[in-house]
């Protein structure tokens, strides 16, 4: 079989957005190549996941544009996949949620039920094969999430902070699994404010601060020496949000 | 109480139906109405079977119109948009009758669609009942689908649904909700009696149905078949509210 062009590097140059008058994402310019596992980090409200959301071609920047190898959004969107912040389940059975992505992303059936199969073990769900996906519980639905983004093998693979509510046992499930999914080659984005969790998985950090991007550095570099006095005060738990902008 | 037939007036009736009384006229309708029941007498069971075919089909017409239109409704966007939605509304709350008018003259020999002799038929009674429920359903259908799309846009469209996947799709999520909507729908269509009076004639074999006999046979004072059919209309809003119920608590347990 032979493997489709990459999609990456994805590039962002000078992206502006605007909601309702307020802009929420500040002139970001970045590049994002293949390799690495790229984790933004950043306090609450500072633009994480409509930064996601815009890489992914869910909204169009009111500025700016953001190009895959070059090539618009909405393109290559086929070979990338999201798990969002709190992953939507359809009613139907958990094995029938993975089906369902594989059909809208044109799968022939005969090969749907091995991979069904293959995701569900690897990320512990087999014996919910038939339950109602809606019963789960937060863990297992994250887990569901992560397991029909994999089963559609995509080139790019964007987590809003897929362990914002799980005990620290199931952020380690999720973990391993998001670090087998970067093994098999995916490139991963993800979101977090968990900074133990970017210390673990980061390969390169992207601090996102009130709609700025003030670095992007390998994860080495901006734990131990970050460039910017704000990522040095997040880093110290010292950055707040503008509680005057908020009210 | 039988009824000596010809030229009463509804004066007439009226005087009469204030002059019955008695308990044991009334058990005496009660029991000729549950004998015409388990007879199964052929009156009867013919308007029965005439009223499920007018309805069942109005409202599987109304749902096959409703449905794909509510769920137009909510996914695009369009001019004009809005002032369909504040018709839906208006149709919504129109009283019977007026539907019933509007198709009446429409239908009628000097109406736009007189020459295909419709009227006082049982299409008539359909189309009148249709355009009773479409609306209904069709509102229902955009609110429910409007409600999910709200959830599910971002999951839906990061997986690669075209907007008419998206529209299969809610439509299914929202089975629960839109199956009531449908019973609701049927609910409301069978005991309507205005519109289907106006456009079906109330003609004996031809366009009776269960309502329509209900207000004539009370007014002729046959109170037996009036309330043997009343009983029947009473079953079967108990049967479409236990449908409901008996559905949702089925797809419940499956997790809808
Ligand atoms: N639909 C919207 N309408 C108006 N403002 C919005 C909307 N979505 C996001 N915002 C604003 O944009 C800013 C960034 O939001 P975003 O959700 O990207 O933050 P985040 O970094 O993901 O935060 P968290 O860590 O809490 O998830 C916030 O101030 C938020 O209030
Ligand atoms: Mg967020």
């Amino acid at each position: 079989m032979m493997k489709p062009p990459s999609i990456l590097p994805l590039r962002l140059d000078r992206v502006v957005l605007d909601i309702g008058g307020k802009r929420v994402i500040k002139d970001v310019s970045a590049t994002l190549t293949a390799a690495p596992c790229s984790i933004v980090l950043g306090p609450n409200g500072a633009g994480k996941t409509l930064l996601l959301k815009l890489c992914h071609g869910l909204i169009a920047p009111t500025a700016g544009s953001v190009t895959w190898a070059g090539a618009p959004c909405g393109n290559v969107q086929h070979a990338q996949a999201m798990v969002f912040q709190q992953p939507v389940m359809l009613r139907r059975s958990v094995a029938a949620n993975i089906a369902y992505a594989l059909t809208v992303r044109g799968r022939p059936r005969a090969e749907q039920r091995a991979r069904i199969d293959d995701v569900l073990a690897r990320t512990g769900l087999r014996r919910f094969a038939e339950s109602p996906a809606r019963r789960l519980s937060v863990g297992e639905k994250q887990r569901l999430a992560l397991a029909r983004a994999w089963a559609i093998e995509p080139q790019v693979l964007f987590l809003d902070e897929p362990t914002a509510s799980l005990d620290p046992a199931g952020t380690r499930q999720v973990e391993e699994i998001i670090l087998a999914i970067h093994r098999g080659g995916t490139k991963v984005i993800m979101t977090t404010h968990d900074l133990q969790q970017a210390r673990r998985l980061a390969d390169e950090v992207m601090f996102l601060h009130r709609g700025r991007l003030y670095e992007q550095t390998p994860a080495a570099a901006f734990f131990t020496a970050p460039r910017t006095p704000e990522a040095q005060r997040f880093l110290e738990g010292t950055l707040f949000p503008n509680i005057r902008r908020v009210v | 109480m039988d009824n000596n037939g010809g030229e009463e007036t509804a004066h007439a009736c009226a005087a009469k139906r204030a002059g019955w009384s008695g308990v044991s006229d009334l058990w005496s309708a009660v029991e000729s109405a549950a004998l015409l029941i388990f007879t199964l007498d052929s009156d009867l069971v013919e308007i029965v079977l005439r009223s499920l075919r007018v309805t069942l089909t109005a409202v599987t017409i109304a749902a096959v119109i409703g449905l794909p239109f509510g769920a137009a409704l909510a996914l695009l966007r369009f001019p004009g948009r809005r002032l369909i939605l504040v018709a839906l509304d208006t149709l919504m709350g129109l009283p019977p009758v007026t539907v019933g008018l509007l198709v009446y003259l429409m239908l009628s020999r000097s109406g736009p669609l007189g020459t295909l002799g419709l009227l006082y038929t049982t299409t008539a009674m359909i189309i009148a009942q249709c355009l009773l429920v479409a609306p209904i359903i069709a509102a229902l259908t955009r609110q429910t689908i409007e409600d999910l799309w709200e959830e599910y846009r971002d999951e839906l469209r990061s997986l690669g649904a075209s907007t008419l996947g998206a529209a299969g799709t809610l439509l299914w999520e929202g089975r629960v909700t839109l199956m009531t909507a449908m019973l609701a729908g049927f609910g409301r269509a069978s005991a309507e009696v205005g519109a289907v009076m106006i456009v079906g004639g109330n003609i004996d074999h031809v366009t009776r149905v269960m309502t329509t006999t209900i207000a004539l046979e009370t007014s002729k004072g046959n109170l037996a078949l009036a309330l043997g059919l009343g009983i029947i209309l009473v079953c079967v809003s108990l049967l479409v509210a236990a449908g409901i119920h008996g559905f949702k608590a089925t797809a419940h347990r499956w997790g809808a």
